[in-house]
């Protein structure tokens, strides 16, 4: 089971970017997923940048994979996933069925990204065939129910697991955050930049609920599942997914790397750095806000 | 025909009132999961689903089935008895939104007219047609996201009808692509067919107002002055940088009645009236005033103006007794 560090999720500055990208070279990750999936009006970095990015990434020994836009709504939109695709150069995570009929038509092979909805073998299989050679599950599927999957799943398909981060629940054409500053979608200002985890959404009580991220609508809490990597392995799951967050993310994959080796105290050493509090609701087929510990204590 | 008008049947006496008044096909979902709307004494068993078609056929109108959700691999049999079921009763068409249950129906009964639902969550032209190459997709529903203009690229590049909803609750999210439902209760329409599910809903009366929970989690707290409406999780009012307000969306519906000529000129195959959930009441005024709109902006789209008295009576069904052109208006994002 090895580590990949999913999309950057949010808007930061170029330098932001570049120095993230610089330092995730020297962190125990197998494979980095580039590219905006969230945005089309984010633009500091734009596919060219992407591409250079997976370029050095590839030379540092990372397999790259682009990750495509989740919403795709204008020709422009469009215009960016057919040269994703056309590229050729890096495998593509296909977040919606436009791009898996892009990525079968030009008959290579692809990652079959948590948005597609994969919620059953048969649709998995349906995926194989189209060239997808390896998937992520929906993030709300439990435990259980992928077991399940995973009995009847095609075989040659690795599956990958969003293990950690806040979740991405919710994709819509308004922008919250824009919104939250009373500004048009159109001249949002680009808002986004100053929330560089996203902004938090509290109930009338105070209690952290959601995460507004423009068109993005993420948990509050963070979704851990550095716990059950017993349970993962069990699965045969081959890759944990860590998604970015804008402070301490190096040492979230060496928390990620000793718990792997099976060192005890991995679990502390990631708590001290979780930009929320930790949620696990869903593995354990429940409501997704929940988390096992406080409710076994 | 364009603008076909496609409406709600949450039971038989519904499914009637909308035959009755002039719907040109209603939607109905089996009394189970396998659909978005799978609330308690919702639905139909066969029996009643198969007097619903003979109701229907009678009078030259059809009836689409809703199998919307995403079957779970322990329970799969159930969707593709469902399709099964759907065939054998000879449905006009079933709604699928997964990829996996269209390749058994297309497999297994080739005859049967296949709709990708707005669960699907197709937004381009390049989704759309995948269907349509693997499946052979008749019709798609388009998610509530893509502004008019978006719709037409999307009409001008596919050889599949094109249906869109017109009435009734409004989504803000991508349909399909939405998990706050089960983030807060256990329970997304993607897997369980219920979005804010009626069992998690908690109301208590407070010293500080009336407060909609669900799952334990406070939606909202209402003034003495305020109307209460079903408390749908993105309806709720919270707390963003030290302000509180609708902060995904208000509790308002979605009417489209002022695009009708638009949509009649891009070419929209079909309208749908959300709201299965809804009362026969509800379904009659409803299809009345659609049935009217549409034929008068077919007999001239030019002159066509909404009657201020369709909007009254529209605006007096809706939640929040507000509305909106939701995305199919740009500034609304």
């Amino acid at each position: 089971m090895n580590l990949s560090l999913g999309p950057l999720l949010y808007y930061w500055s170029r330098d932001d970017v570049l120095a993230f990208y610089g330092e995730a070279a020297r962190w125990p990750v197998a494979r980095v997923y580039l590219g905006e999936s969230v945005c089309s009006r984010r633009h500091l970095l734009r596919l060219p940048d992407w591409l250079q990015l997976a370029q050095q990434l590839a030379a540092a020994g990372k397999e790259v994979v682009l990750s495509t836009q989740t919403l795709i709504e204008s020709e422009s939109d469009l215009k960016t996933l057919r040269r994703s695709v056309s590229d050729g150069r890096f495998l593509v995570e296909a977040n919606e069925w436009g791009a898996v009929r892009l990525l079968s038509k030009a008959g290579v092979s692809f990652v079959a990204g948590p948005t597609l909805n994969v919620y059953n073998h048969e649709t998995l299989d349906v995926l194989a065939g189209l060239g997808a050679q390896r998937w992520l599950p929906p993030v709300e599927m439990s435990r259980a129910t992928l077991a399940s999957l995973l009995e009847h799943a095609p075989s040659g398909i690795e599956t990958e697991v969003f293990a950690y981060g806040k979740l991405p629940l919710a994709y819509s054409a308004r922008c919250f955050t824009a919104r939250h500053y009373n500004l048009p979608k159109d001249d949002c200002q680009f808002r986004c930049l100053d929330h560089p985890d996203g902004m938090a959404l509290a109930t009338r009580e105070g209690e952290p609920f959601l995460t507004l991220n423009g068109i993005q609508t993420q948990s509050a809490g963070v979704f851990n599942l550095i716990g059950e990597l017993p349970a993962l392995r069990e699965l045969g799951i081959t890759s944990l997914r860590l998604s970015p967050q804008s402070r301490h993310m190096g040492r979230v994959f060496e928390a990620f790397q000793a718990a792997l080796a099976g060192e005890p105290t991995a679990a502390a050493a990631l708590a001290r750095v979780m930009p929320g509090p930790a949620v696990d609701g869903y593995w354990h087929g429940r409501a997704g806000l929940e988390h096992s510990v406080q409710n076994h204590a | 025909m364009p603008l076909d008008l496609i409406c709600p049947a949450g039971s038989l006496v519904s499914l009637k009132a909308a035959i009755d008044h002039g719907a040109d096909a209603v939607y109905m979902g089996f009394r189970d999961n396998t659909n978005a709307r799978a609330f308690p004494g919702l639905n139909f068993d066969e029996a009643q689903a198969a007097e619903g078609l003979r109701y229907a056929h009678d009078r030259g109108r059809k009836v689409l089935l809703a199998l919307n959700t995403y079957p779970q691999p322990d329970s799969w049999s159930r969707w593709t008895g469902a399709v099964d079921r759907a065939a054998k009763l000879g449905m006009d068409a079933v709604i699928l939104a997964d990829a996996g249950l269209m390749r058994y129906a297309v497999k297994q009964h080739p005859q049967l007219r296949l709709h990708l639902s707005v669960q699907g969550s197709a937004t381009s032209y390049e989704a759309v047609n995948f269907y349509r190459e693997h499946f052979g997709i008749q019709r798609a529903v388009l998610p509530r996201v893509l502004s008019l203009p978006q719709v037409e690229n999307v009409v001008q590049n596919t050889d599949v009808e094109i249906e869109l909803f017109g009435f009734g609750g409004l989504c803000v999210m991508v349909e399909g692509r939405c998990l706050l439902s089960s983030y807060c209760t256990g329970e997304s329409p993607n897997s369980a067919g219920v979005c804010s599910p009626p069992k998690a809903v908690q109301w208590k009366d407070t010293p500080s107002g009336l407060e909609s929970r669900l799952n334990g989690v406070l939606l909202d707290r209402y003034g003495k002055e305020e109307k209460a409406g079903y408390p749908t999780l993105c309806k709720g009012r919270f707390e963003v940088g030290g302000e509180t307000y609708y902060a995904i969306e208000e509790p308002t519906s979605l009417n489209t009645l002022d695009l009708l000529p638009e949509m009649l000129k891009i070419g929209i195959a079909a309208i749908k009236i959300e709201g299965r959930q809804r009362s026969p009441a509800y379904v009659t005024q409803v299809t009345k005033v659609w049935r009217a709109a549409i034929d008068a902006v077919k007999k001239n789209a030019d002159a066509f103006k909404p009657a201020p008295d369709w909007q009254a009576e529209l605006n007096k069904l809706s939640e929040g007794q507000s509305h909106t052109l939701g995305a199919y208006h740009r500034p609304w994002k």
